[in-house]
């Protein structure tokens, strides 16, 4: 049984959870074995679990103060593991799932694979995954058993692909995990689209000259419905937060579109933005590194290229 | 406090990264290493800071070769205390976690401190390994620490927020970016650590679990397609029709 986690957000059911499906079914036809959705607390549609690929899927009830610790979340998880004669768990690359991946594997004396972007095959007793690494300057080949495994999916890296198989739900309830730790508060941006998990971002670069120019960045995000990002100079100078940096000391993004303004392009930062689908650079410097990882390139000044895309990217969603 | 900061060593952020013809390893020539950036610039720096403000010791552990000895002096410069190598060059986190458990167990440290992941491999996998092998709780991903009698308080970066937990000692984190503010050395330390302990440990003999077998490099974009900057029309049509992402 392949075991994956189902993670929500406001009782939705995250996009990144049916690439973990449908990675799931790969494995199982490989395998010759089954898929099993974890659904953990409360979601709106549980039985779209089904239409990507689970055979069985479980909803667990457990109460939330068991969930905040990675040590109980590891023990709810071993539970279900021998409860579902699971044999390889599909965490998300998320927060939440590093968070217990390192810790689940030791406690079931699995093998792990972590930021997995795609399923090779089976040889032999082995699973191969391929993963990038060296900041997405590289992709390796990893082996792992597949008798017992933990593998964490990068999010964007594979497309959700529908089965259609019958709904068959399973209720457990899990007690008996005593967590240590308590939670204080939990802070989360109202309304506005968490950067690691946007589809599109837009981002801004020192080329925007002050944090008093950034309503360019955010009238584009706008209309885009966009996440906002920028570049370590623009975090390390305090005009945007840390948590907006993109690159290799700060946040890796995968998103279908990233549209980089203002942003030379050092190493550093492609690193973090690499995996991205389709890159969109306006710089005014046309020997600006960035242009070579790009796909689509506009060489101009922003404070007028920006307002202007801003108003074309308008009419074209009035059209729509 | 006791503390102990796990150390790792990757290639610096601007290394050409190149494989052998047979794609079987990183070409190693040509590369500089570093202290791994999370680990150095927070997980390090905030325990020099509880140090400061609490009084103790900071250690720190590496798993690796004696060519990474110059680095483990670069973090006793910063302000380390004593410093510890376990002389292994590990293959897998598992093995990596397994050596920094066994060194842990018995010194009674209150909190371990590593990184948030390195940023060669990004796995983000030893510090929760760690914990589980010790029985101790963790927090992953930390930009916010505090320490009030035998709990602190951390805030743990999630998507778009952060959720802040109070936890009892002894404890592993792991350092995300804001937790700390880099150091430098100074003259004054780095001269310090050229008398301070570095300890050399043997490893225990266990084997990796999980292997690389195989190396290559990302398919190249093709080149960049200009779009006239007052034509941004032209730009709009593109992501839509061709690039189909809006």
């Amino acid at each position: 049984m392949i075991l994956v986690y189902i993670e929500q957000a406001d009782k939705k059911i995250k996009k990144h959870s049916l690439e973990a499906l449908t990675l799931a079914a790969q494995l199982a036809e490989a395998l010759q074995s089954k898929v099993a959705a974890i659904v953990i607390g409360e979601v709106d549609n549980p039985e779209i679990t089904a239409q990507y690929g689970a055979d069985t899927t479980y909803l667990v009830s457990t109460t939330e103060s068991d969930l905040l610790d990675t040590a109980a979340r590891t023990k709810v998880w071993k539970k279900l593991v021998e409860h579902t004669g699971g044999s390889i768990v599909i965490l998300p690359h998320s927060a939440g799932g590093k968070a217990i991946a390192g810790r689940l594997s030791v406690a079931l004396q699995a093998d792990v694979l972590s930021a997995v972007s795609q399923f090779v095959g089976l040889d032999g007793e082995k699973l191969l995954f391929k993963r990038p690494v060296f900041a997405g300057k590289g992709i390796a080949t990893c082996a792992i058993q597949a008798s017992r495994a933990v593998v964490t999916l990068l999010r964007n890296a594979i497309s959700p692909q529908k089965r259609e198989k019958p709904y068959r739900a399973q209720t457990i309830a899990i007690s008996d995990v005593q967590p240590t730790v308590q939670l204080l508060q939990r802070q989360k941006t109202q309304g506005k689209v968490p950067l690691p998990e946007a589809e599109i971002v837009v981002s801004g670069g020192r080329g925007l000259k002050g944090p008093e120019n950034w309503h360019l960045i955010e009238e584009l995000a706008d209309v885009l419905g966009a996440a906002t990002a920028c570049s370590r100079p623009v975090a390390d100078a305090g005009w945007r937060p840390h948590s907006e940096h993109v690159g290799q000391t700060g946040i890796t993004i995968s998103p279908n579109l990233y549209i980089a303004i203002g942003i030379s392009g050092a190493i550093q930062h492609l690193a973090g933005v690499n995996n991205s689908k389709t890159i969109v650079v306006i710089n005014k410097d046309p020997e600006a590194p960035f242009f070579k990882a790009a796909d689509y390139g506009i060489v101009g000044d922003l404070f007028e290229v920006v307002p202007k895309l801003i108003e074309a990217l308008k009419r074209y969603k009035e059209k729509q | 406090m006791k503390l102990l900061v796990c150390i790792s060593v990757t290639p610096e952020t601007t290394a050409p990264i190149r494989f052998t013809e047979d794609g079987q390893s990183l070409i190693t020539e040509g590369i500089n290493y570093i202290i791994n950036p999370y680990d150095e610039w927070y997980a390090l720096v905030r325990a020099i800071e509880l140090k400061e403000q609490h009084g103790g010791q900071v250690d720190i552990v590496h798993v690796g070769p004696a060519s990474h000895d110059v680095l483990l002096r670069k973090a006793l410069a910063i302000g380390a205390d004593a410093a510890y190598r376990i002389d292994l060059q590990p293959k897998d986190a598992w093995q990596a976690a397994y050596q920094i458990a066994h060194f842990a167990q018995d010194r009674a440290y209150d909190i371990i401190f590593a990184g948030k992941e390195t940023i060669d491999y990004q796995g983000a996998l030893v510090p929760g390994m760690v914990a589980e092998m010790l029985h101790l709780p963790f927090a992953s991903f930390i930009n916010y620490l505090e320490v009030e009698g035998q709990q602190v308080t951390v805030r743990c970066e999630i998507e778009g927020g952060y959720e802040e937990y109070r936890m009892p000692m002894p404890l592993v984190v792991s350092a995300a970016k804001g937790l700390a503010e880099q150091r430098i050395p100074n003259m004054r330390g780095i001269m310090m650590a050229k008398r301070k302990p570095l300890e050399v440990i043997p490893p225990q003999e266990v084997p990796a679990k999980s292997e690389c077998i195989g190396f290559e490099k990302p398919p190249q974009r093709s080149s960049v397609k200009l779009i006239d900057p007052d034509n941004v029309e032209e730009l709009v049509r593109l992501l839509h029709e061709e690039a189909r992402v809006i």
